[in-house]
């Protein structure tokens, strides 16, 4: 059966009606969305569930999937802030950049970003059972990558660097209880947070690594021939209980 | 222990003349004071006083007393003071605490006076006439525009959806994980049965709970732990918490030991590991983050009200208007005297203003701002009675919140070991030996109780006020008189002392 393809104008349209207008379309059974001429709208594909695809032509506006739970929202332009936000499942891919706070508290699904990233991204991020959230960036990020992170996977890749940029900025990790943040790149430990630890990449790094590379370079366009698996270094937190001892009774 | 030198706070003593060494005392421990060699034994050091032990010995052959050992006066150096420093000094860290502020701090709700009628504006009598006590959360329309003639009227303005309460007097929220499972059913419960709401807390809403949907409020805190889609949209609001009155302006840690499989599944974190809840919400760092938050909510759940909870800090006010203009239906205010959540003493003790001030405050600068009508504002923290929350809703209170009397009424002894997970009312654990305790319909009859018995007092003392609805009390405190306050205090809470 040929998929239910929409298309919509968004020109001009204010971000509650371009959405009630998608949720309408979802509801009466539209596999993929076209959304043309997208320009700051907020909240496209809020807390929407479902097997369907939203392609967004222009620059969407902030908390781009969040609370998402299933579809797959591809945005063939940069992104703005908040992409992500306690997303539950589905997976977004953005051919440009993104903004700050990308896939805060996210339990699952994944957010593939060809360019760089902003600050706090990954804050909080957290795996149950079979969702494990993934967060892979070609470029570069901002301070607290991967604050407070309890689960799930955060990779930079280090691309399209000007070679003066840093990879990443500070406070790497901190207060990180869980899940793996991998880094391609040059990076000094003052960047990291206390509870962060080095460790050397084991075959279910790699083999992680390569499939999200795959997956990655399909989604977004981006060549990774250069990148190998070997680069990536690998942090992991020092305890699961960073603040066990903080109490006294 | 070597070295500890911590004395017992209570004495134990069992009767042995009257004990018939039925062992209810050793079951019924949640901390293993008790335990049976010849004859019951009770190690006093790990009583807490909560009890349970009494109420259930058949014998009454169980005595709990505070402990007389006498400590050198000292009134710069309480005994507490001293204790504090010994346990530090024994094992660093923050001393943690839950169930409210405990120092003596001044307490305002008990130097204002209620109004009654007398010879002239007759007062009403509750029993022989209707009494209102139904009231509506969130935003009210600026203005009404109503269309038509002879009779064919129809409301133009489209008014924002609100929360229907049958009293003005809803349940905290306290998360799943940090209480039972069956306490959060008797409040499910018991907000069906009185046509109020329960709020989940920041833990998520167990599926179990879900048919209650018209009941429940559901929270967004800064860990969004078992916040998804079909979450948010199970209640008939959404609260966004900043911060709690328990422990204004920090963070939380739920720690392992109560992520039981149950807690695990609904807050959708592994098993044993610590919920933290970071300090902030890291999407909001201004209130133009908060307005994008509160629209995210409201696109994700078809417009539904939502909530903000905030601790009552200094510049309260300036932040309630802030939140108003953010386009939050309701501001939840929770003061520093109240709070269940476990919290370091030093914050929960020392950290926020009492809730009486910050309401007040909050009223009035909304008023100025001629936005009064845009939120609904819920006073917690710190209501202990019909008589607190009758002042609260004069101050300004739209309705009141109430976590520590609903934790009292379900058999809470204020022991303040929630953290410890051993509760032996099976209130604050996940053990299922204890948890098992609370019979959740039983917990909800008394829960129902108590807020009947608030009700039939909230109509008297509106009938003597001579008003039939309890909008009519709300924000009015030229019914309210202030004794032995401060001018200055009095001025803030722009009443007028006795007797003018």
């Amino acid at each position: 059966m040929a998929i239910d393809e929409r298309i919509v104008d968004a020109t001009g349209v204010y971000y509650r009606e371009l959405n009630e207008n998608v949720r309408r379309m979802v509801a009466d059974g539209a596999g993929k969305i076209l959304l043309n001429g997208v320009n700051g709208q907020r909240y496209i594909a809020d807390g929407l569930r479902g097997d369907l695809e939203i392609v967004v032509n222009g620059v969407p506006g902030n908390d781009l999937a969040v609370f998402m739970d299933g579809p797959t929202v591809i945005v063939n332009d940069n992104a703005q802030d908040g992409v992500g936000n306690t997303m539950n499942r589905g997976k977004v891919v953005v051919r440009g950049s993104a903004g700050d706070v990308i896939g805060y508290g996210m339990r699952g699904g994944k957010v593939f970003v060809a360019g760089d990233i902003g600050y706090r991204a990954g804050i909080h991020m957290k795996s149950f059972n079979d969702q494990v959230p993934v967060i892979v960036a070609g470029g570069r990020a901002g301070d607290f990558l991967g604050e407070y992170i309890a689960g799930g996977v955060l990779v930079l890749l280090g691309l399209n660097g000007d070679g003066e940029a840093p990879l990443v900025g500070g406070y790497v990790g901190t207060g990180m209880h869980g899940g793996t943040i991998y880094l391609r790149g040059e990076f000094d430990d003052s960047q990291l947070g206390e509870e962060v630890r080095r460790f050397e990449l084991d075959d279910d790094d790699r083999g992680l690594l390569s499939e999200l590379l795959e997956e990655f370079a399909a989604d977004t366009g981006c060549d990774v021939s250069q990148v190998s698996v070997e680069e990536f270094k690998k942090l992991q937190p020092s305890s699961h209980r960073p603040y066990g001892n903080l109490y006294t009774y | 222990m070597a070295g500890d030198m911590l004395t017992s706070e209570f004495l134990v003593n069992v009767d042995h003349e009257r004990c018939r060494r039925c062992k209810r005392c050793i079951l019924n421990c949640g901390f293993g004071v008790f335990d049976f060699q010849s004859m019951t034994t009770a190690e006093s050091s790990k009583c807490v006083a909560c009890h349970r032990c009494v109420v259930f010995c058949p014998e009454e052959a169980i005595t709990v007393t505070r402990n007389p050992l006498a400590f050198k006066d000292h009134s710069s150096w309480d005994v507490n003071r001293r204790k504090a420093i010994w346990k530090q000094a024994q094992a660093p860290g923050m001393i943690l605490t839950g169930m409210g502020n405990d120092l003596p701090w001044l307490n305002v709700f008990d130097h204002l006076l209620i109004d009654a009628c007398q010879v002239t504006n007759p007062s009403i009598d509750p029993l022989r006439e209707p009494m209102e006590l139904r009231t509506y959360l969130g935003r009210k329309p600026d203005s009404l525009e109503v269309v038509g003639e002879d009779g064919a009227h129809r409301l133009e303005t489209r008014v924002a959806g609100n929360i229907r309460l049958e009293v003005p007097l809803v349940f905290s929220g306290m998360s799943y994980g940090s209480v039972s499972l069956n306490t959060h059913r008797a409040l499910a419960i018991a907000a069906e049965k009185l046509g109020t709401v329960m709020n989940t807390g920041e833990g998520g809403l167990h599926k179990e709970l879900y048919p209650y949907r018209d009941h429940i409020i559901v929270q967004c805190a800064s860990g969004r732990f078992g916040v998804h889609p079909e979450y948010l949209q199970s209640g008939v609001a959404v609260e966004i918490k900043v911060g709690q009155g328990a422990k204004p302006g920090i963070g939380g840690h739920l720690p392992g030991e109560k992520i039981c499989q149950e807690v695990s599944s609904t807050r959708m974190i592994p098993r044993g590991t610590d919920a933290l809840s970071p300090a902030p919400h890291h999407d909001i760092y201004s209130i133009e983050d908060l307005r994008q938050l509160i629209y995210a909510l409201k696109e994700a759940t078809g417009y539904k009200p939502v909530s903000v909870k905030i601790a009552t800090v200094h510049n309260v006010a300036a932040i309630a208007s802030g939140i108003a203009r953010a386009g939050a239906d309701i501001i939840y205010l929770d003061g520093f005297k109240g709070g269940t959540g476990a919290s370091p003493a030093v914050v929960r003790d020392h950290v926020g203003i009492p809730l009486e001030i910050a309401l007040a405050v909050v009223d009035s600068q909304l008023r100025s701002e001629g936005i009064r009508n845009r939120v609904s504002i819920i006073a917690a923290g710190g209501i202990r009675s019909s008589a607190d929350a009758a002042k609260a809703i004069a101050l300004g209170a739209d309705a009141v919140g109430i976590g520590t009397a609903a934790l009292i009424a379900l058999g809470c002894r204020l022991c303040q070991k929630c953290y410890t997970g051993n509760c032996s009312w099976g209130i604050a654990t996940q053990k299922p030996e204890l948890s098992g305790r609370l019979d959740p319909d039983w917990g909800a009859e008394r829960l129902v109780n108590l807020v009947n018995s608030w009700s039939l007092e909230l109509k008297e003392v509106l009938g003597a006020l001579g008003v039939n609805a309890v909008e009519s009390l709300r924000g009015n405190r030229e019914r309210l008189r202030s004794l032995g306050l401060d001018e200055q205090t009095t001025r803030i809470l722009d009443v007028k002392p006795a007797g003018r």
